[in-house]
């Protein structure tokens, strides 16, 4: 029998979710976590949670089952984390916020771009004379839709926020 | 009060009567309320034998050892130590200088991101802005040291903090909502280990450092002979067992004794305690245990499922949890009568152990390291406290040398650090005065710390340090002898120093032994003058370990064993008649 800790086939992404002290100084501690045990992280949002003394995370890395084992072990040993959850995909809502800049000097392009936004229930929150910008919120694809779309007018700025997730339901972490 | 006072208070709230430490600019507050205080501070020679000195200190007394050093440069000095410590799971508190607050992130004089520098090498680390930070951080800073698997932790402390005045509140609350060690095994997963052990024929255990930092050698040697296994132990295991014991078999690993490999490969089922599985103690994983189930008993999840896969996990202290098997297992036994310990594997064992006990006494000119530490062993009685360096030096005493108690046994396992085992012995002492200190160090690894000779000196500790004088970098020189084609780049060491007159130069008694018998002689006449003393023993450069190279699986030892009595032939090991292949 193998006694080696075998790396599995099934490489998945997750999203692990981490109440954190809010002070200074955390996010290095668990972003050099990953870089030092070898774990990917894809991305990484942090903010305000629900008690003003902790702060959410929420990190998607790559890995099968024993990689994010080990991440949740490791994490849960930093004494500024407080708990740490890999939310199952099948019953958590993701959401991104993403503000793009698009190129639409002429009126035709603007309310064809305006048109686009408006389908993905984006919102124009400024114009200027050369461009055009708007704010879309949605899972990580639609984002991708949109902006593939608006490539052909000519995209200035992208701002993605990463995505930030909870969990449905009554499950609280 | 002012933060400088706050530190001396804090420390001696902790029961602190002694640091290690080295001052500079940013600590000159710090150092001015020192002065006055009560606490005994020892001045090393170099901030990387504070540390050590304090690591050795918490590893012999089990108390949190403490070392200061100065910004910048004293900080990162410090920095080999307390890596040495994190990898062993010693309790320090390392005291670092930092430039005033309003200066930090300015590439100020002397300043280094210490706090980011030791994030990845400490259980965990605090900065001090305000001198009411102070009393809380040092009072958190010794819980997190000394608990769970203990640690390392590092205090930031800027300039202008050791000057700023506060109120000081006696009534400190440790808040640390994130820090919950768990103590307690799971009893159902108890019950599972048990029922495993009872079913098994060929059951060993395997102690890690974790028995000792939990105080668990005396619930080990109760469990050992419960169930009727065999114990090996890792290098930081060392002690935990008493290795004179019929179910002891030594040291297990790259350079472990012939029998503990070797059962390891052919047992049932294994009872990991406290251990980490690291590749040194493994060799090939592949390999490892392959025919074993195994049993993971750590108070650190993440060390479970880490290096090799776990049938039984049992996240809990070694101590607790070792209890609760006893108890279940007594329990169960009544119920169970037929399936007792099988008494035929520990007879098999004993057999093998006596076929493959190391040869020790050589009556050779230049002296054999096994030689020397017969002669060691007999100079000295079992409460001694020996701390080896790294190298061939260590590897020879983890091997050869027989240590019954836990805590006097000092090596530095997981970072492997020259030059830890000369400071450590002299925290060892200054934390056990009562105690004798021998540090058995490789010639390289002494002269990377040498100049603390003026601190053993100075204050007056007396413990006595062999150099096993070898003239090369004895471990290096040996993979170059087995694996790189005898090409000895850069690991002959020349002929300077003299040892002798190098310990001379700084006060310190000199002494050389070069043939069969001197060294006891010598070695008792030291312990006995209660003086400092350093012995440069010559030895033969070319003695070779017995090892199992790497990729290899612990079976596959390499180089001579040679043994007490020889024995013609393998040893068959005959299946006792009842045995039906433990699941
Ligand atoms: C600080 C440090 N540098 C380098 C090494 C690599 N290393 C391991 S053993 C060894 C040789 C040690 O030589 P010596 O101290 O003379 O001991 P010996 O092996 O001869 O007993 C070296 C260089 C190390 N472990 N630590
Ligand atoms: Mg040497």
């Amino acid at each position: 029998m193998k006694r080696v800790v075998i790396e599995m086939e099934g490489k998945r992404t997750h999203i692990i979710s981490a109440l954190v002290l809010n002070k200074p100084g955390v996010l290095q501690r668990v972003a050099g976590l990953f870089t030092r045990r070898g774990f990917n992280i894809d991305n990484i949002t942090v903010g305000a949670s629900e008690k003003d003394k902790f702060a959410r995370m929420t990190i998607i890395s790559q890995g099968d089952e024993k990689v994010l084992e080990q991440i949740t072990k490791q994490l849960n040993k930093l004494i500024d984390v407080i708990k740490v959850r890999d939310l199952d995909p099948e019953s958590t809502v993701k959401r991104e916020l993403c503000l793009i800049k698009v190129h639409a000097p002429a009126e035709r392009i603007r309310s064809e771009v305006i048109q686009y936004a408006s389908i993905f229930r984006g919102r124009i929150i400024d114009v200027s004379s050369e461009n055009l910008t708007i704010e879309i919120t949605g899972t990580p694809d639609k984002i991708d839709a949109l902006i593939d779309l608006l490539r052909g007018f000519g995209i200035k700025e992208i701002a993605r926020t990463g995505p930030t997730a909870i969990s449905r339901g009554i499950k609280t972490i | 009060m002012k933060g400088g006072e706050a530190v001396i208070k804090s420390l001696t709230d902790q029961g602190v009567d002694v640091v290690f430490g080295y001052p500079g600019g940013v600590l000159l507050p710090l150092y001015d309320v020192i002065y006055d205080s009560d606490l005994k501070h020892i001045l090393v020679r170099h901030e990387q034998c504070a540390a050590h000195a304090a690591d050795g200190y918490a590893r012999a007394s089990g108390k949190v050892g403490v070392c200061i050093g100065t910004s910048g440069p004293g900080a990162t000095n410090l920095i080999t130590g307390i890596a040495t410590a994190y990898m062993d799971s010693s309790p320090i508190l390392a005291i670092a200088g930092q430039v005033a607050t309003g200066l930090i992130g300015n590439d100020a004089f002397q300043e280094v991101d210490t706090l980011g520098i030791t994030i990845p090498i400490t259980k965990h680390n605090f900065q001090a802005m305000k001198a009411e930070d102070v009393p809380q951080m040092i009072k958190s800073g010794f819980y997190i040291a000394g608990t769970g698997r203990p640690g390392p932790v590092v205090l930031d402390l800027p300039k202008d903090v050791q000057e700023e005045e506060f109120d000081y509140n006696p009534n400190l609350k440790i808040d640390l909502p994130g820090y919950k060690p768990t103590k307690k095994g799971h009893p159902l997963q108890i019950k599972k280990a048990a029922n495993l052990i009872l079913k098994s024929k060929k059951p060993v255990i395997l102690a890690g450092g974790g028995i000792i930092l939990s105080e668990s050698s005396p619930e080990l040697l109760k469990f050992s002979e419960l169930i009727g296994a065999p114990v090996t132990t890792t290098l930081m295991g060392k002690g935990s067992f008493p290795e004179d014991h019929a179910h002891a078999m030594g040291m297990l690993g790259m350079h472990g004794r012939k029998v503990a490999n070797i059962v390891v490969d052919e047992c049932d089922c294994l009872i990991a305690i406290g251990c980490r599985f690291s590749d040194r103690t493994t060799g090939n994983v592949e390999k490892f245990a392959s025919k074993a189930k195994v049993i993971h008993i750590d108070v650190d999840p993440a060390e479970i499922g880490k290096n090799i896969e776990a049938d039984v996990p049992i996240v809990g202290d070694a101590k607790i949890t070792i209890s609760d098997l006893i108890k279940t297992i007594t329990n169960l036994k009544i119920k169970a009568e037929k399936e007792k310990a099988n008494p035929k594997w520990m007879e098999y064992i004993a057999d093998f152990k006596i076929n493959c006990t190391p040869r020790l006494s050589f009556e050779d000119f230049p002296l054999k390291p096994q030689q020397v530490i017969k002669e060691i062993r007999e100079s000295i009685d079992y409460e001694t406290i020996v701390t080896t360096d790294v190298g061939q030096n260590q590897m020879w005493m983890a091997h050869y040398f027989t240590s019954k108690i836990p805590r006097t046994f000092l090596s530095s396992g997981g970072l492997g650090t020259m030059g830890f085992g000369f400071p450590a012995a002299m925290g060892a002492k200054v934390a056990l005065p009562e105690n004798d200190v021998v540090a058995v160090c490789g010639d390289g690894g002494f002269l990377m710390v040498s100049q603390d000779l003026a601190t053993i000196k100075e204050y007056d500790i007396p413990i006595v340090v062999c150099v096993l004088d070898n003239r090369y970098l004895g471990m290096v020189a040996q993979w170059q002898r087995l694996f790189y084609d005898e090409r000895m780049s850069h690991t002959h060491l020349g002929e300077v120093p003299d040892f002798v007159k190098l310990a001379e130069a700084f006060g310190v008694q000199g002494e050389r032994v070069e043939r069969p018998g001197e060294m006891e002689e010598t070695l008792k006449k030291a312990l006995k003058s209660g003086e400092p003393t350093l012995i440069d023993v010559i030895i033969d450069p070319d003695e070779i370990l017995p090892m199992v190279p790497p990729g290899c699986g612990l079976t596959e030892i390499v180089g001579e064993y040679k043994v007490e009595r020889e024995v013609p032939g393998e040893i068959p090991y005959k299946a006792p008649a009842n045995e039906k292949g433990g699941d």
